[in-house]
């Protein structure tokens, strides 16, 4: 019995606690529904987890540098909003070309949310407003602005194709938004794995002062991650009105918590420095499949917030219990 | 000291260990009432640590502590207040936002009926420091208190309560000669009324004047208790377990070019006022001075980390006061700061990231663009053994490390590129004795061997009177004194720490008109 619990410990120290909620959760579901464990389900969940794996591989590169982004919410709404809104009056002057309106909407939309993460670069990098602050205000800022560009009401009149291949397309029986996310997990990883560049936003959230007497532009460095960070909110955004076939201003509410969730749940550590993309994916699909399971479990929705709440939560508590487990096993 | 008195203060045994490694190691000491006991060690020797487990910040792991004849278990620095044992650490615990009484009676308010009884404590305040002699006024706001001044409201928090036991961790470090001499007539005052007073000092001068017995600790370990009239050479061997000739070796200068030029430094916040210095290839030169005194504050400004009022700075002849510190560092400037945990190293990350952190974008680690992983870490395995890293393992993060290694690990990262300058900025604090000689071979081999240009910066004397070929010393601000090779003695540099009676350049005073 002490030898199981000793290899546990020694897990839980080595893998983080994600392995353990993983397995624990799949256990419970495939006890609540038979539907769970399926091939099917799962691939279901995989797509459905794309927008939230997007966001919270961007909010990585806030929380690396020490910081965080609560704006990522609003970047997806107004991504949505102006996406759509110009991409359908692009289609109604040209109703021939829709690739042509496709693209003017992907920019313009595009654009409308990496907007949003590079103003709060500026804010945070070179006007050293905290990160807090900075981003809490953007939210409101481009929510404000999503609301005001429709009046609240859903933006229709895209192209169906836009839908058709962003949306519900498959290359080789993989949805298309699930390859983009790939392409993107394997661009990022290079990035913060292969460049010097990735480095820096370790060393900047690992220590600012020491990065800097090591001569990094930490500046730099600090607002490429709020640019980054604005630009994957923004793409997951994109893909998200690609799928519902509208655009709105009242998506992306639940993701600033849900991506600071499966990044503290995948050991991004809230004080900057660490944390690993792989299991950063990891991460956000664990919060998907737990998404995907109350639903076939019938948990009402409300509840269902409740439980990501309580899940974030438990998860820093346990990664603060690994880290004292960490402290005396050194001793 | 009659031997039929009990001990005022009893330690026997006393071991602390943090994750594997002994801070302190079974350490003997005893303080009686009324006499001065002189702490002696190096930096990392356990002296901070001994007097935390008696002013009741940290437990020991073992051992036991006699207080007054009585076993003592201390649960908090409270606690130990309570008891009358209090210590003045060089990091000042004041809210600088309220003023001296209400810092006076922080965490011990005085209450009638629920309420603060604001009245009493002032009444209280101003007796406690009239009876020191302090010139305070009880409600002059704390952040306005010059060094000298918090110190003082500092050691009146003491005496809030009955004394038994002052702890002064190097209270003179931030004082002025008059300053220094206005705390020993006190430290004499305290003494006479039974108080025993645990007295931690660098200083052999302050040793001499006010110490009655000295004990000794080398990493962690008790070496003896010897009287206050022990020499300085047998003392210094007790304390490093070596004779200073072992310790810090020859150099031969060979001083070429000048390399770093500064005139007419000076910075907005006047920590550095109209200071000229000069280095040349092939030396070391030290700066030398007190805490505050400017002489850090000299090498970042120049490095550019703090904002300059006015400075001509040329290094190999390029003007480089307006660049950014990656610029300066890719001239050929390398900055090594004091503070590891601060400004040296991430202490989450590796001590491969950290190692060549400096030079990610150099042609041996990356193209540019691309990390060359594999030729990282084979270059970083070579640093690690020739700066023989302990553990060997540069995978481990920075923080797993002993201060010695961390250290070792700060000066890998200086040679991860090409440097014409060196500035070390204390170099060697928290660090053991046989790390120090290790870095002090490698400053001498960047010297000799490679001609570098090296700029010392210490509050360690020993270092500065073995190591460089000249000296600047600097007091509150200036360069005090400039001392050619023949030179460097304890007495000159020490003679210049104050600015007191000295006339300060023409240039300065220019400056401070402006």
């Amino acid at each position: 019995m002490s030898k199981i619990i000793h290899f546990l410990k020694l897990a839980l120290v080595r893998l983080g606690v994600l392995p353990f909620l993983l397995l624990i959760a799949v256990a419970i579901f495939t006890f609540l529904s038979d539907n769970f464990l399926t091939g099917r389900n799962l691939i279901n969940v995989v797509r459905q987890s794309t927008y939230l794996t997007l966001v919270s591989m961007g909010q990585m590169f806030a929380l690396l540098t020490g910081g965080f982004d609560l704006s990522v919410g609003t970047i997806l709404a107004l991504t949505s909003v102006v996406g759509a809104t110009s991409m359908a009056m692009a289609y109604a002057a040209m109703p021939d070309s829709a690739m042509l309106s496709i693209l003017v909407g992907i920019l313009a939309g595009g654009a409308a949310g990496t907007t949003i993460g590079i103003v709060n670069g500026i804010g945070i990098s070179l006007l050293n407003v905290s990160p807090f602050m900075m981003s809490l205000g953007m939210a409101s800022v481009g929510f404000g602005l999503a609301l005001y560009l429709t009046g609240g009401t859903p933006v229709y009149g895209m192209p169906t194709e836009y839908g058709d291949i962003f949306g519900f397309g498959a290359i080789y029986g993989l949805p298309v938004p699930v390859v983009i996310t790939m392409v993107l997990i394997i661009i990022l990883y290079f990035i913060l794995n292969w460049t010097p560049a990735g480095r820096y936003f370790y060393a900047v959230g690992g220590n600012i002062k020491a990065a800097r007497l090591s001569g990094i532009n930490t500046r730099l460095t600090l607002f490429s991650a709020y640019a980054l960070c604005g630009l994957m909110a923004a793409i997951a955004g994109l893909l998200l009105t690609a799928r519902l076939d509208t655009g709105e201003a009242n998506i992306g509410a639940t993701m600033p918590l849900e991506s600071i969730a499966a990044c503290v749940i995948a050991g991004v550590s809230l004080r900057g420095g660490i944390g690993r993309l792989e299991n950063v994916v990891f991460g956000a699909l664990f919060i998907g499949l737990v998404q995907n399971g109350m639903n076939l479990a019938r948990i009402e929705s409300y509840l269902q917030i409740v439980v990501i709440g309580v899940l974030l939560i438990l998860a820093v508590v346990a990664d603060q219990l690994r880290l004292r487990l960490v402290a005396t096993m050194r001793n | 000291m009659g031997m039929n008195r009990s001990p005022l203060l009893e330690l026997t045994g006393v071991t602390r260990e943090y994750s594997g490694y002994r801070a302190l190691d079974s350490v003997d000491f005893t303080l009686n009432s009324g006499e001065v006991h002189v702490l002696f060690g190096e930096n990392g020797a356990g002296k901070s640590t001994l007097i935390s487990i008696i002013a009741g910040a940290l437990k020991a792991n073992s051992g036991q502590i006699r207080f007054k004849g009585q076993p003592l278990r201390l649960s908090s620095v409270h606690h130990a207040r309570k008891l009358g044992i209090s210590a003045v650490f060089q990091e000042f615990s004041l809210v600088p936002e309220l003023t001296v009484e209400e810092n006076l009676f922080l965490g011990a308010e005085e209450t009638r009926y629920g309420c603060l009884n604001r009245t009493a404590m002032h009444a209280r305040a101003t007796e406690v420091l009239a009876r020191l002699g302090f010139q305070l006024r009880p409600d002059a706001s704390t952040a306005f208190l010059s060094r000298a001044e918090q110190q003082m409201v500092e050691i009146a928090k003491a005496f809030r309560d009955d004394l038994s036991i002052l702890i002064l961790d190097e209270p003179t470090a931030s004082l002025t000669e008059r300053e220094t001499r206005d705390l020993f007539s006190l430290v004499d005052h305290v003494k006479s009324q039974h108080v025993g007073i645990i007295y931690i000092t660098h200083r052999m001068s302050e040793i001499r004047q006010i110490g009655d017995r000295i004990t000794i600790l080398r990493d962690g370990k008790f070496i003896d208790t010897v009287k206050a009239d022990t020499s300085e050479s047998e003392l210094v061997r007790m304390m490093t377990g070596k004779v200073i000739d072992q310790i810090f070796p020859a150099i031969r200068f060979k001083p070429k070019k000048e390399v770093l030029k500064i005139r007419d430094l000076s910075t907005t916040d006047k920590s550095v006022i109209g200071a000229s210095i000069s280095v040349r290839s092939g030396e070391i030169v030290g700066i030398a001075g007190l805490v505050g005194s400017g002489k850090s504050e000299i090498a970042r400004s120049c490095f550019g980390l703090i904002p300059k009022s006015a400075a001509e700075i040329t290094f190999n002849g390029e003007e480089i006061g307006h660049l950014s510190p990656r610029e300066i560092l890719d001239r050929g400037l390398f900055y090594i700061p004091a503070d590891r945990r601060e400004e040296g190293l991430m202490m989450m990350r590796n001590a491969r990231e950290n190692i060549v952190l400096p030079a990610l974008t150099t042609p041996g680690i990356s193209s540019g663009m691309v990390l060359k992983r594999k030729a990282e870490k084979v270059r970083v395995k070579k640093l690690a053994d020739r700066f023989n890293l302990q553990p060997s393992n540069p995978e481990l993060d920075a923080g797993l490390f002993s201060g010695g290694n961390q250290q070792k690990i700060m000066l890998a990262k200086c040679q991860t590129r090409k440097v014409d300058l060196f500035i070390f900025d204390e170099p060697t604090v928290g660090v053991d004795v046989g790390t120090r000689t290790a870095i002090y071979e490698f400053i001498r081999d960047l010297c000799e061997m490679s001609g570098a240009a090296i700029l010392l910066i210490s509050s360690d004397l020993p270092e500065i009177l073995h190591l460089t070929h000249r000296v600047y010393v600097m007091g509150g601000g200036y360069i005090t004194a400039e001392l050619e090779p023949d030179e460097i003695a304890e007495e000159k540099i020490l003679k210049h720490f104050f600015r007191d009676g000295s006339v300060p350049q023409k240039a300065s005073i220019e400056h401070d008109l402006n």
